[in-house]
């Protein structure tokens, strides 16, 4: 067992596959596949948003233009255009990537909270475009998206084939944020968080660094709302408003920001919420949800996984 | 008629009288957010919660208490100010020695848990408020008739401005301030309250937010969101003008106003992202904003 490595490493790893063996079987054992699979894919968002903020030290208020931007130029190309499913993710991807990038030119030139302000006004025009654009349907959005067949074979209307598509693309954007974050680029972008003069001085590019964290950020953040779209059949005006960039600092926030760990009990943590509450508190959900935005602000600042990687240290500290 | 590129002149003076009267609103928010700024280093989101709440302490007075207009304008910043003096010593306060990232995200969740209350209580549909009968009907000002409610809001609203200008750059008071905001610790040593001092002044920008929804209750759909529409363009208006000066945040609400109310005119698809346009520029030019000190 040594390729499991020793202490947190090991603990840490062996949770990992835990819970790959169990998102594996959960829609054999009747949890319904949809719940997991609308988690998955905000599991996505939210780990685009820690690339951001918890290693680049970026906090943007405006993510949900590119999920839910991207959600609209997926469900558009596959619902309109009769585009096959991995297309439209690619196209979604893609814009939304094309976003970030605009986006990202004119944020990077301020920071800290004004950073924040910028990515949010930019993501309230962005939301004013969909708004009006012809092609997304206003306040209804676009409805009854068909799921189509993946690589014209796999029929995705089979919930239990989209459902293990859907853990696919999860499992390989863990695997490719866990290479961003130990290459040394995101080597750099920690020390650029650390202390940014001191990495100028060292002659690094700094602005160059924090486009590209942004631009991926972006594209990620937008492969969650194409999958998204295609999960749930619709692309609305509720993933693109100001509230829904909120949920996922909510969501990393929870879960612990800047652990590769985090952003994935977040989302499913606030999935689940929203869920467990829709039926039983109604419209004090959004209440509730604030509530807790308060609390982890105040007080429970490392978040679920960061808690527990503290316990897991003063425990091995003490042995 | 007199027309100016095809715009009869007394509509083009309608639209930019609505354009200063938002443009008030966009002053009076966008100062309220610089002084809390300059000295809790706090970017309050939950300002236009604030701002909602003095609009609905205004209709619920007149609805339910029969407290007329000119009492409201007392009591809304009176009690949106005591909720400031709250969130300051109660959630806040245990903030200020972390990233100010973090004030933003709490009043966040603020404005969220405000927003939603308002939401279960009243919906989202808009409430109206009608002015005051000594304020209600226009002016004949020969070139437009000017509605009497909206040449007060402005004059109020400049009078504001103005008093709180006059209070921090030329009061003993707005010197301490000053001087907290530049070194708080120092301020201290020499025997002044810091903690009170900061207190007060988020309890006074909270107020000066409350006064503007009053104010705003009568021209405008009293509804929980309106705080939240309005606090994102109020910070594209900041980050043009730039957090550094007070005159700067005066200036670039009322300008910006103007401007949107032109847009309105002459390409109104366009004016409801004017201000974020205008923004974008700005940074391309002038990273630190009109009126901003370096970075």
């Amino acid at each position: 067992m040594d390729w499991l490595g020793t202490g947190t490493q090991r603990a840490g790893k062996l949770a990992w596959l835990a819970g790959l063996a169990l998102l594996i079987i959960a829609p054999f054992v009747g949890i319904y596949p949809i719940v997991i699979m609308t988690g998955l894919c905000f599991a996505i968002y939210a780990m685009a948003f820690n690339l951001l903020l918890g290693y680049a030290g970026l906090l943007s208020f405006g993510h949900a233009a590119f999920f839910g931007g991207a959600a609209y130029v997926a469900g558009w190309l596959v619902h309109e255009q009769h585009w096959t499913p991995e297309l439209g993710i690619v196209a979604g991807t893609l814009a939304a990537g094309a976003a970030g990038l605009v986006v990202g030119l004119i944020a990077i030139r301020r920071q800290g909270i004004y950073f924040a302000m910028i990515t949010l006004a930019l993501s309230y025009m962005l939301y004013f475009f969909f708004l009006e654009a012809p092609f997304t349907g206003g306040e209804d959005g676009i409805q009854g998206i068909q799921r189509g067949k993946l690589f014209g074979l796999i029929p995705l209307e089979n919930d239990l084939a989209l459902y293990f598509f859907v853990l696919l693309v999860f499992v390989g954007t863990f695997a490719l944020v866990l290479r961003i974050v130990h290459s040394p680029y995101g080597q750099v972008l920690k020390a650029i968080r650390e202390n940014e003069p001191r990495a100028i001085s060292l002659g690094y590019n700094v602005d160059r660094y924090k486009l590209l964290a942004f631009v991926l950020s972006a594209s990620i953040a937008g492969l969650g709302g194409s999958m998204k779209t295609l999960v749930l059949h619709l692309a609305t005006l509720q993933d693109v408003r100001w509230e829904q960039s909120g949920e996922v600092i909510l969501m990393t926030l929870l879960g612990g920001l800047g652990t590769f760990a985090g952003p994935v009990v977040g989302a499913f943590t606030v999935i689940g919420l929203q869920n467990f509450l829709s039926d039983r508190a109604g419209s004090w959900t959004g209440v509730i949800i604030g509530c807790i935005f308060v609390l982890c602000v105040v007080a429970f600042r490392k978040g679920i996984v960061g808690e527990l990687l503290a316990w897991h240290k003063r425990r091995a500290q003490k042995s | 008629m007199t027309e100016i590129f095809g715009v009869p002149l007394p509509a083009l003076f309608g639209q930019l009288m609505l354009g200063l009267v938002n443009g008030s609103f966009y002053a009076m928010l966008s100062l309220g957010l610089a002084v809390i700024f300059g000295l809790l280093g706090v970017v309050n989101f939950a300002h236009g919660a604030l701002y909602m709440i003095g609009a609905y302490v205004a209709w619920y007075g007149m609805d339910r208490w029969g407290i007329n207009y000119w009492w409201a304008l007392l009591l809304g910043p009176l009690l949106v100010g005591i909720l400031g003096v709250l969130i300051e010593r109660l959630l806040l306060k245990r903030l200020y020695k972390l990233d100010p990232l973090y004030g933003l995200l709490l009043t966040f969740g603020l404005a969220l848990i405000f927003q939603g209350v308002f939401q279960q209580y009243y919906g989202s549909s808009g409430q109206s408020y009608a002015p005051p009968e000594q304020l209600s009907g226009a002016t004949n000002l020969g070139f437009m008739f000017l509605p009497n409610y909206r040449g007060w809001v402005v004059l109020v609203s400049l009078a504001v401005c103005f008093g709180t200008w006059f209070l921090i750059e030329r009061t003993q008071l707005g010197a301490l301030l000053r001087a907290g905001t530049e070194n708080p610790a120092l301020v201290q040593a020499f025997g002044v309250n810091v903690p009170l001092m900061v207190t007060l002044t988020y309890a006074g920008g909270a107020a000066l937010a409350g006064l503007a929804g009053v104010l705003a209750a009568p021209v405008i759909q009293i509804s929980p969101l309106m705080g939240s529409n309005l606090i994102i363009v109020v910070f594209a208006v900041v980050v043009i003008g730039g957090m550094g000066s007070i005159v700067g945040s005066i200036i670039t609400g009322l300008v910006l106003g103007l401007i949107e109310g032109l847009t309105k005119v002459f390409y109104p698809e366009a004016s409801n992202v004017v201000v974020f346009v205008i923004m974008a520029i700005v940074l391309m030019i002038r990273p630190a904003g009109l009126f901003g000190k370096g970075k």
